[in-house]
């Protein structure tokens, strides 16, 4: 039995607005790392996320985190969400209306350390609005609030449902600078849903892209989401803002993930498969920056 | 009649102040289970718990009084064990107050927590969070609201019975004559004046419980959980 990895596997029949869906999943993912739950809206990533966490039970499975196990439902095991040490950060925050800032991230420390709670609080950027409660706060505000939250609780895993989905370019950069800083150095195993390629780029050390509750892909960003014939040397990714179709050549615009846009020159033969708001890379081969769409 | 007057009004305010300190006590553990529980007779539960407030109040002071009976195993049990005798007792009306104010303690805390978002529970219990730890500092603080209606409206109902005090108390001074009764008893006697004292009573110590509580929940309106 492998000490450092984290064995998952889980069923889970799921009511889903396409109607019922199986979540399968089989994995693992090695102690330390950062993962990225990738895949559509409905898919089953937050569902997963929840039964790593423990507060939604698969039909069957098991679940093994290094030597402990948490669900092993053959056996009847099944670890509470408070014995597992890890920390969810829920999409809608779920911080706690009647505490303050301070007060939100002093409660999650599994004990009192207020000089902690400080590093926290200015890591994440929150010191002036250390004493306002959650409803006079931002929703980026109360995004890092809750990352902070999570932080506190010095969980072995960190589990964060689109962490940074509602947050500026700026501040997304920062705080995806300050996950991976505060995964580098506190080594947690932090496992991500989120939408965002760049993010995954970014960020990621592990895919694992859900489609209809089963696993398309998983591995390297870059062998998830390129191509394995592409020998380019830079690669872009981002979103199809603005096709301009001319006679002779077509200018398709993208957003990265920064904020930097791209103009592309593109063919009626590539433009065939692309449409407004695709996920596609850019990439360079040789001379000029090609544009292809992601799987 | 003054110091009768003084000790009718004690009697009033000690079996409602009691009734609601208990029916705290008991109300908040039994709304919190009631409000998670996925047990398949919830329903029935939950139409026993509000029987009280459709049923005539004499229905139930008539089973209480069935039950109290020293013909009953229960009232004989308690009368030959501990010598004690509910019927036409305070401490008999006391109980009947509490099963018959069940209702509004439990039914405002169980909406209340309803009406919290499951993630703050489920994101305590993530935080190595007991489910008392969860319970006290963060669903409670976050139903304040629906705390201070539950008190309000179990305190104003409790002054506000008459039937059941009446089927299972009784009218006797100092026991069970609570005000409700008295008025009616010095109607009877053509006593207008000390039931109008009463009656005026009872309507201004209603009127601001009431007033309280629509006051507390338009304040909190805003005040509600993202």
């Amino acid at each position: 039995m492998e000490s450092n990895v984290i064995e998952i596997r889980v069923r889970k029949q799921m009511l889903t607005a396409h109607g019922l869906m199986d979540l399968v999943v089989e994995t693992t993912v090695e102690m330390g790392k950062l993962v990225v739950l990738f895949g559509d809206s409905g898919a089953g990533k937050t569902t997963l996320l929840r039964i790593l966490a423990g507060l939604t039970n698969p039909d069957e499975g098991f679940i093994r985190f290094g030597q402990t196990i948490w669900l092993d439902s053959e056996k009847k095991i099944n670890v509470p969400p408070q014995k597992r040490n890890i920390s969810l950060m829920f999409q809608d925050y779920a911080l706690f209306p009647n505490m303050s800032v301070e007060e939100n991230i002093t409660f999650a420390q599994p004990k009192s350390n207020l000089n902690e709670a400080e590093d926290l609080l200015r890591l994440l950027g929150l010191a002036e609005l250390r004493k306002r409660k959650p409803s006079g706060l931002s929703g980026g505000q109360k995004q890092r609030v809750a990352l902070a939250r999570a932080l506190a609780r010095k969980p072995k895993m960190l589990l964060l449902d689109e962490p940074l989905s509602s947050l500026d370019a700026e501040m997304r950069i920062l705080l995806q600078d300050e996950i991976e800083k505060v995964h580098r150095e506190w080594g947690i195993t932090t496992i991500m849903v989120t939408h965002d390629l760049n993010e995954v780029f970014r960020l990621a050390s592990q895919v694992i892209h859900l489609e209809n509750g089963i696993i398309k892909r998983a591995g390297t960003p870059e062998s998830v989401f390129s191509d394995t014939s592409i020998s380019g040397k830079v690669q872009i990714t981002g979103q199809i803002v603005h096709i301009n179709q001319q006679s002779v050549v077509n200018i398709v615009t993208v957003v990265s993930g920064h904020n930097q846009i791209i103009k592309v020159i593109a063919f009626d033969s590539d433009l065939e498969n692309l449409k407004l708001g695709d996920q596609v890379m850019v990439f360079s081969k040789a001379f000029n920056p090609i544009i292809n769409k992601l799987e | 009649m003054n110091s009768e007057f003084v000790q009718t009004l004690w009697l009033t305010f000690k079996l409602a102040a009691s009734t609601t300190a208990i029916l705290l006590l008991v109300g908040l553990p039994f709304a919190r289970w009631l409000a998670y529980t996925r047990v398949r007779v919830k329903p029935v539960i939950e139409a026993l718990v509000s029987m009280p407030m459709v049923l005539p109040p004499s229905v139930i002071g008539y089973y209480m009084l069935v039950v109290y009976s020293p013909h009953n195993w229960f009232g004989d049990w308690l009368g030959r064990g501990f010598d004690v005798r509910l019927a036409f007792s305070f401490e008999g009306v006391l109980i009947a107050s509490v099963i018959f104010s069940l209702p509004f303690m439990v039914q405002p805390l169980q909406n209340g927590l309803r009406a919290l978002p499951n993630s703050l529970r489920e994101a305590s219990y993530t935080l190595g969070k007991s489910k008392a730890t969860t319970f006290f500092r963060v669903l409670l603080p976050n139903i304040k609201p629906s705390v201070i209606t539950a008190v309000a409206l179990t305190f104003a109902h409790t002054i506000g019975e008459f039937g059941i005090v009446l089927m299972v108390g009784g009218n006797m001074p100092g026991e069970t004559r609570v005000a409700s009764i008295a008025i009616y008893d010095e109607v009877q006697a053509l006593n207008f004046e000390a039931a109008n004292s009463y009656a005026l009573i009872l309507f201004l110590i209603s009127l601001v419980l009431l007033t309280t509580i629509y006051s507390v929940n338009k304040k909190h309106d805003s005040w509600r959980v993202m």
